[in-house]
């Protein structure tokens, strides 16, 4: 184990710089099924933090808790809580938090299938109060960005490519002026090449509109690339944080989320070894 | 000459006929589109709105133009209503839940307009033009209402506002959005419960328009709300998230159970209007089940 990864044994208390701070959070789905056994995390303003961890870790679950989408899932935060600029969220619809600039662009893009890519952006500035030519000022922004979504701009959205979809969604959420956007597993289906054309423009966004973003990824090999700090779930815990430097440094990290390893293939009962080692540590 | 005169007359009056349906159906297609409910209420809803509307003016004296103000204000408060205490609480249940809870609004419509105005046939007359038209009888020689002349026209309006209103406003963009994937709305700041007041609001003026309509036509009673059957065809033939299916829909069904009446019926005896809508929905479910203008669903290859 690196020296500055660390095994995490208590929660974080809210640091004042964060701009989102989850402490100690729990979700259960439909009153019975625990999801999330006590999630603490930190998104510092301006940053970009990835949220790694296998199918079904929940850093979906994580995401939706923080925008309030869960509950039309039938999902509830039942304890700790969820701080954005030092006040409590909770209690806010997704359309209030969209208003304070959170914002989240759901797993698997989600865009309106039958309206054109254009409308899906506008749709995004739904919240906005600003007048039309504001708006109309940021479109262009999105399209500068997404120079391929100007070509497309009048097709429905339901015809154009994954990775045109996931540019949408992205910039349908720029349209909102976020503070921050909680960007769940953008590399979905998508081509090596696009992925990193994304996480590109993530980076851009993150440097010259300040957007800070959460983003939870399955690969976490491009997702550390750009990322400036990580946290990696499993089963609904936090068993490790760090930079994501030391991250990817970390042996733990390079054999079960690289792939990367020293000693050639590993058999199961490695896996097992990592697994009983893990259970000690958390 | 005479008996294309009278092909003349039986097709303009079942066209007639059909916008009626059109109107209808056009309020279970908008809150179907916006909330994927199909509303068994929307007949109850327009026996409500002109109950309402005769109501206001024989008991309290309004004239007709405050009246419909005021039923339009009415039927906005009912949409408030009915997501404050019913919708709301629906979020994220199956949709066959959802049909029963308006299967149980229509009862709960029906009877408080029952209290509320009496149950027996009330005339409605806000001065829309009765009988004939002389014009195009002195012009085509043709008997056609001027009722339901004025039916199609107002029924043509209605559309076109709809139409802009969906197209081009942010709020119509807005309840494009929700009707394709509610999710994603809700996660841009879509705020479902307001769609789902103004569409149900705007659905229950439409409500008032039919009732209005279909009230001058027959008087305000209950079979008002059965019309809300002859609606179910035209939804199957146009497509439950086309307005403008629902428009052509109800014009085909008009025209067609008047030419199967006419031409048809008396081959088999008779009293083929009340079934052929039925008849004609089947074989549409057979060969084309999305109805003639329903949303493709997108495929990409």
């Amino acid at each position: 184990m690196s020296a500055t990864a660390q095994i995490r044994d208590e929660p974080v208390t809210g640091a004042a710089a964060a701009l989102l701070a989850v402490n100690n959070i729990e979700v259960i789905y439909d009153h019975v099924i625990l999801v999330l056994k006590g999630v603490s995390l930190e998104v510092p303003a301006g940053g970009i933090v990835a949220l790694l961890g296998a199918n079904g870790a929940g850093k979906t679950t994580t995401l939706k808790a923080i925008s309030n989408l869960l509950g039309a899932e039938r999902g509830e935060v039942t304890k700790g809580s969820i701080l954005f600029e030092g006040s409590p969220i909770q209690a806010l619809t997704p359309n209030a938090l969209v208003r304070r600039g959170v914002i989240q662009v759901m797993e698997g893009r989600h865009c309106f299938e039958h309206l054109t890519v254009e409308e899906n952006l506008l749709t995004g500035a739904y919240t906005r109060a600003d007048g039309r030519a504001a708006v109309q000022r940021d479109l262009a922004m999105v399209y500068e960005y997404f120079p391929r979504l100007k070509q497309r701009r009048t097709s429905l959205a339901g015809y154009t490519s994954g990775g045109e979809q996931q540019m949408c969604a992205i910039g349908r959420a720029l349209m909102a002026r976020p503070k921050m956007i909680l960007l769940d597993e953008p590399s979905m289906g998508l081509a090596p090449q696009l992925v990193e054309e994304i996480f590109e423009t993530v980076r851009q966004l993150n440097q010259e509109k300040g957007v800070t973003f959460l983003l939870a990824e399955q690969n976490t090999n491009v997702a550390l690339k750009y990322a400036t700090y990580g946290y990696i779930l499993e089963n609904g815990r936090v068993v490790m944080d760090g930079d994501a430097d030391s991250l990817r440094q970390n042996e733990d990290v390079k054999e079960f989320y690289l792939g990367l390893s020293a000693g050639g293939r590993k058999s199961y009962r490695d896996v097992k070894h990592y697994k009983r080692r893990k259970r000690w540590l958390t | 000459m005479g008996d294309f005169t009278f092909f003349l007359e039986t097709t303009i009056s079942g066209l007639m006929t059909g916008v009626m349906y059109s109107l209808v159906a056009l309020g279970f297609v908008l809150i179907f589109k916006a909330s994927g409910i199909f509303n068994f209420a929307q007949g109850v809803m327009c026996l409500f709105a002109a109950l309402t509307l005769v109501g206001l003016m024989e008991k309290f004296g309004l004239p007709a133009w405050l009246a419909i103000i005021a039923t339009i204000g009415v039927m906005i408060v009912l949409a408030w209503l009915i997501e404050r205490f019913v919708l709301q609480y629906m979020v994220s249940q199956s949709p066959i839940i959802l049909f029963m809870a308006t299967i149980g609004l229509a009862y709960v419509l029906e009877g408080v307009g029952d209290l509320m105005w009496g149950s027996d046939v009330k005339l409605l007359d806000i001065g829309l033009p009765q009988g004939a038209s002389d014009w195009m009888l002195d012009n085509f020689n043709i008997y056609v209402e001027k009722l339901e002349l004025v039916a199609g026209v107002v029924a043509a309006a209605m559309v076109a506002v709809l139409a802009v209103f969906f197209q081009k406003t942010r709020i119509g963009r807005a309840l494009r959005a929700v009707a394709d994937d509610h999710q994603a709305a809700l996660s841009v700041g879509i705020s479902l419960r307001t769609i789902w007041v103004i569409v149900w609001s705007v659905a229950g003026i439409v409500a008032l328009v039919t009732g209005i309509m279909w009230g001058s036509k027959s008087g305000v009673q209950f079979s008002l709300s059965l019309i809300a059957l002859k609606a179910l065809p035209v939804l199957i033939l146009g497509g439950f998230t086309s307005i403008p299916g629902a428009i052509v829909g109800g014009l085909i069904i008009g025209v067609g159970e008047k030419w199967a009446e006419i031409y048809v019926g008396s081959l088999v005896g008779g009293a083929i209007e009340n079934w052929f809508a039925y008849v004609l929905a089947l074989m549409f479910l057979l060969v084309r089940p999305q109805g003639l203008f329903g949303e493709k669903i997108i495929e990409r290859v």
